[in-house]
């Protein structure tokens, strides 16, 4: 597929996007019926006559998932209706048990919210043009043919235990101006969803189980033209995905434009081994989902004591926590946006809670523990060391019985599993060197060994001190305290420090 | 006594005192299912070893001191449209042939809590579309007092079932009529609950907003009886009314009318309407007004769109709700051979299992839903509707129910308006206003049409929820005619 580097399509062209988010709730129930909404059960076993669309049965809304949108579309800013109404989509497919699925159309049940995301210390206004609420397909597998998709396999097989769990799709209004930052602000959007969503507690947003799945629209103009045409690329399954796919399509769609061609306006898909995207089916003739407003469900009408109700267990904010931990740890838009995208934040949090020094907490948890997670594969929050661990080697170096070097051999041990850091540092003597008679042993022997250093230093040269700490470290091999050996080379020359 | 042809309510006080038994109630019922229904074809399906377990729960509940409800014991023809757990259930439909429902609808489990004994499903129009039972997919049902005529539809087989003297009860559905039009045409009583009075769990919908499950019977407090043991919220059915339901057992007990103001509609009579059929409903209204009701003729200017109205919102609700019958779970599957796409699957499936008026409205709901028609057509039809209830509205302002002939002529011959789906369409010219504004209506027997000695059917309409009114009504007029001819209509039907 023909592409133009990044940069140079910006050069010519300017990218909108919309993104469309669907995020899988995480009621107890399914949106219409009581069945268990657990991932990973047994295929069809967490079914009943409602979910399977038997003749007959009929949906009744989950007010926990109504409750769920609408504290969702308040924390997005949105207005809440007063009234609206479930409408049915249309449309044959095998994974769709009653062939049309209950969703909102004209009556979304919240509209015209915001969301600001920060993109390189650059605030963009994200504006969310409608959430709604709908419910869940089945999950189709098919076997045979090389696609992997309906079509040329040899056989389908369908699990319903997904169908009519409850999802909500985030709509945004179209996003103009963002120029070469437009990949970064649709990850940066689709983050904060996420972070949003696990702060309101209604998801656990796993996009790798796909509880969060996003589309992104993407089209080019020229500057001054009017808006291209798009196209929507779907697959879309992780942070970094929606990043390059929103980047890919820019370099892929600049291609086109330069050759004359025009975008077809249709749905492809994100393919995850190559970053590229790939054309689905065309949506060329517009599909007619003849929507109209579902007759087995009395409208949904929440009172505005109900929303105010819920608008006072909206928690704090990611956006307004982030602020105020920056404010408090005194670190930057930067700094704090490594530790979100890390996946730090909350037990950083923790261990500055537990009584660590911020700096201490986040140099921790972004080096020693980050590494240490990405070793194992495993999230930081994870590994088998607590706060309070850190809490006691951070005392333990403030008392100058551990220096940071044997701080990290006690971390390592920790991690190990070799018990608590007293544990550690008992059962492997891990202590600094504080008796100062072999630590002047040691530095008479490096002075002896270096004296053009020891003449450098009696003459007021104390950048030359290093060389001497350095050789002393090196004898008690990193057990001793850097600072107090200094103070006691000084000493020993007779050079004020 | 005699046990096929005594009211349910007779019937069942009799097997509460131990005159009879259940069993042989039930017993009776099947003999004479047995010996009838080859000419009338009420049933689709018949569970007898169903039907005699239940009875000897009952009569074993009985011999047990337990107590026992107003109509246990007494058996009952179900409308094949209601899921019944272990039983065929069809719709009249091939495309469900073969398909065993795992579970009860809400009035089935209701009946069963009842200890009401269900003989078996009954036929009816293909997904109750239709007005003779003509477009059932396995043959039409006769109307007993004519084999050659029609029992009208979409519930005759349960209308036929109670004048064959097949069954006392029977439940029927009715979206424009359903129930009240094969009632008038059989010289039986059926009603229309309101709009969400009795649940829809259950019930094979054809148009959801218009769509409710009702009782029939022979007489009117049999009906209010069923009425009864059906109706009340149900929490699987969202539009289920949560509210206590109308005593209709003490209305119907309380056939009183003086000082009752009865409205005629004056768009439902006159042209259009059999000669016979405006002579019996005239004589009704003189009736009513001897038994000291205030007659008063009243204008609903926007039922004459009604029908148009009407077959609009069907067949746009229908062609989303049959969507599911597509052969992937459950019923018909046509053209799985390995070679074909799930597409060709459902499409093959859809074009062998349904049937022409089935197809018929699918297409015409299809284009009325589709973009760029919807506003001219679904959107007009629910302005339209929405005139419709504030007519009944203001008529209710003025009066206590609203009277008029439930159809406009007497049974038609089988054949003769199934070419002509307008024409069959218009029966139902009186019924559909009341579903279209959800609120409930009764049809029971007034006379023989002179011109062709078939039964007439007077409809009764009250506001929602105002479902006591109709019996109250109606078993006042049923009073008058049983004292006038010394029994019930039903009892002149020709002996089958
Ligand atoms: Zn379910």
């Amino acid at each position: 597929m023909k592409t133009v580097p990044f940069e140079e399509a910006l050069t010519r062209y300017e990218p909108v996007i919309g993104l469309e988010v669907h995020v899988e709730l995480g009621t107890q129930s399914k949106m219409f019926c009581s069945c268990s909404t657990n991932f990973g059960a047994e295929p069809n076993t967490q079914v009943c006559p409602v979910c399977l669309a038997l003749p007959g049965a009929m949906p009744v809304a989950n007010r926990a998932a109504i409750e769920s949108i609408i504290r969702i579309g308040l924390a997005l800013n949105c207005s809440i209706a007063e009234w609206c109404r479930m409408a049915r989509k249309n449309y044959f497919y095998p994974d769709m048990p009653k062939d049309y699925q209950i969703s909102q159309y004209d009556e979304p049940i919240c509209t015209d919210g915001y969301l600001d995301v920060t993109v390189d210390g650059k605030v963009v206004r994200v504006e969310i043009e409608r959430v709604h609420m709908e419910e869940d397909t089945g999950k189709l597998t098919h076997s045979g043919g090389a696609t992997g998709r309906i079509h040329g396999a040899d056989y389908s097989v369908v699990d319903y235990n997904r169908a009519g769990i409850p999802l909500v799709e985030i709509v945004t209004k179209t996003v103009v101006g963002t120029g070469a930052l437009a990949p970064a602000v649709a990850r940066a959007y689709v983050a904060e969803i996420r972070d949003l969503m696990r702060a309101l507690g209604v998801s656990d947003v796993k996009m790798e189980e796909g509880s969060l799945r996003c589309d992104a629209n993407l089209s080019l103009n020229r500057p001054g033209d009017p808006w291209g045409t798009r196209t929507e690329t779907k697959n879309v399954n992780s942070l970094r995905s929606v990043e390059r796919a929103v980047r890919f399509e820019i370099e892929r769609q600049a291609a086109v434009l330069d050759d004359g061609g025009r975008v077809h306006q249709e749905t492809r898909h994100f393919q995850e081994g190559d970053g590229t995207t790939a054309p689905g089916r065309s949506k060329e003739q517009a599909e007619d989902y003849r929507y109209f407003p579902e007759p087995d469900l009395v409208p949904i009408a929440p009172s505005r004591e109900w929303v105010e109700e819920l608008r006072l267990t909206l928690p704090e904010l990611p956006s307004v926590r982030r602020a105020r931990l920056a404010e408090a740890w005194v670190i930057g838009e930067f700094e704090m946006a490594t530790l979100v995208n890390a996946g730090i934040l909350d037990i950083v949090e923790e261990t500055v809670a537990a009584g660590v020094a911020p700096d201490a907490a986040r140099k921790w948890w972004s080096g020693e523990f980050t590494r240490a997670a990405s070793e194992r594969g495993v999230e930081p929050a994870d590994l088998p060391v607590t706060s309070a661990d850190i809490a006691r080697v951070e005392e333990l170096i403030a008392s100058g019985a551990l220096n940071d070097k044997l701080a990290r051999q006690v971390f390592e041990a920790v991690l190990a599993g070799e018990g608590s850091p007293d544990e550690v540092v008992a059962a492997r003597g891990l202590a600094v060197v504080s008796d100062d008679g072999p630590l002047l042993e040691a530095i008479d022997a490096a002075l002896a060994e270096q004296p053009d250093v020891a003449e450098k230093i009696r003459s007021g040269k104390l950048q030359a001190a290093g060389a001497i700490v350095g050789a002393v470290m090196k004898t008690t091999r990193g057990q001793a305290d850097a600072g107090r050996v200094r103070e006691l080379l000084l000493e020993r020359l007779g050079v004020e420090g | 006594m005699s046990l096929i042809r005594d009211n349910a309510s007779v019937l069942a006080s009799a097997i509460a005192e131990g005159e009879v038994s259940s069993e042989e109630v039930t017993r009776a019922h099947l003999d004479r299912i047995a010996a009838v229904d080859e000419r009338v074809h009420a049933f689709l399906h018949v569970d007898s070893d169903g039907a005699i377990a239940a009875a000897k729960r009952v009569d074993a509940k009985r011999a047990a001191g337990e107590k026992l409800g107003p109509l246990a014991g007494v058996p009952l023809a179900l409308k094949d449209v209601l899921a019944m757990k272990g039983q065929p259930t069809t719709a009249g439909s091939k495309i469900l042939e073969g398909w065993i429902p795992p579970y009860d609808a809400a009035v089935v489990e209701r009946l069963r809590a009842a200890d009401i004994i269900i003989l078996g499903k009954t036929n009816m129009d293909e997904f109750a579309m239709g007005s003779s039972t003509e477009h059932s997919a396995y043959g039409p049902t006769h109307n007993p007092w004519d084999l050659d005529r029609i029992p009208g539809g979409s519930g005759g087989g349960s209308a036929a079932a109670l004048a064959a003297f097949e069954a006392p009860l029977a439940i029927g559905t009715d979206t424009g009529g359903s129930i009240r039009q094969p009632a008038a045409v059989t010289a039986t009583v059926g009603v229309k609950p309101t709009y969400g009075a009795v649940p829809r769990y259950g019930l094979i919908a054809l148009a959801s907003s218009l769509d409710q499950v009702g009782p029939c019977a022979r007489n009117v407090l049999d009906t209010a009886l069923l009425h009864a043991a059906i109706a009340g919220h149900d929490a699987r059915d969202s539009t289920s009314i949560n509210a206590p339901v109308p005593d209709v057992v003490a209305a119907a007990l309380n056939a009183d009318v003086r000082g009752m103001k009865v409205g005629l509609v004056r768009e439902l009579s006159g042209a259009g309407y059999q000669a016979g059929v405006q002579q019996r409903f005239d004589e009704a209204v003189a009736i009513l007004t001897e038994l000291g009701a205030e007659v008063i003729e009243v204008s609903c200017p926007h039922f004459e769109y009604a029908l148009a109205a009407y077959y609009l919102i069907l067949p746009s609700e229908c062609s989303s709700n049959l969507a599911r019958f597509d052969g992937m779970r459950y019923g018909l599957r046509v053209g799985d051979d390995g070679s074909r796409s799930v597409e060709e699957v459902m499409a093959l499936t859809r074009e062998a299992g349904f049937g022409p008026e089935v197809k018929r409205r699918i297409m015409i709901g299809t284009y009325a839903l589709s973009s760029g028609y919807y506003d001219a057509y679904y959107g007009q039809a629910q302005k339209v509707r929405t005139l419709i209830t504030r007519d009944f509205t203001e008529a209710f302002e003025k009066v206590d129910v609203l009277i008029s002939p439930t159809a406009p002529t007497t049974a038609f011959k089988i054949g003769e308006k199934v070419d002509d789906p307008v024409a069959m369409y218009l029966n139902d010219i009186a019924t559909i206003p009341v579903n279209l504004a959800g609120n409930c209506a009764m049809s029971l027997p007034i006379g023989l049409a002179p011109e062709d000695g078939l039964p007439v059917g007077l409809q009764i309409m009250a506001p929602p929820m105002g479902d006591d009114r109709l019996y109250r009504a109606g078993a006042a007029v049923e009073a008058a005619l049983v004292d006038r001819w010394g029994h019930l209509l039903i009892e002149e039907a020709p002996a089958l």
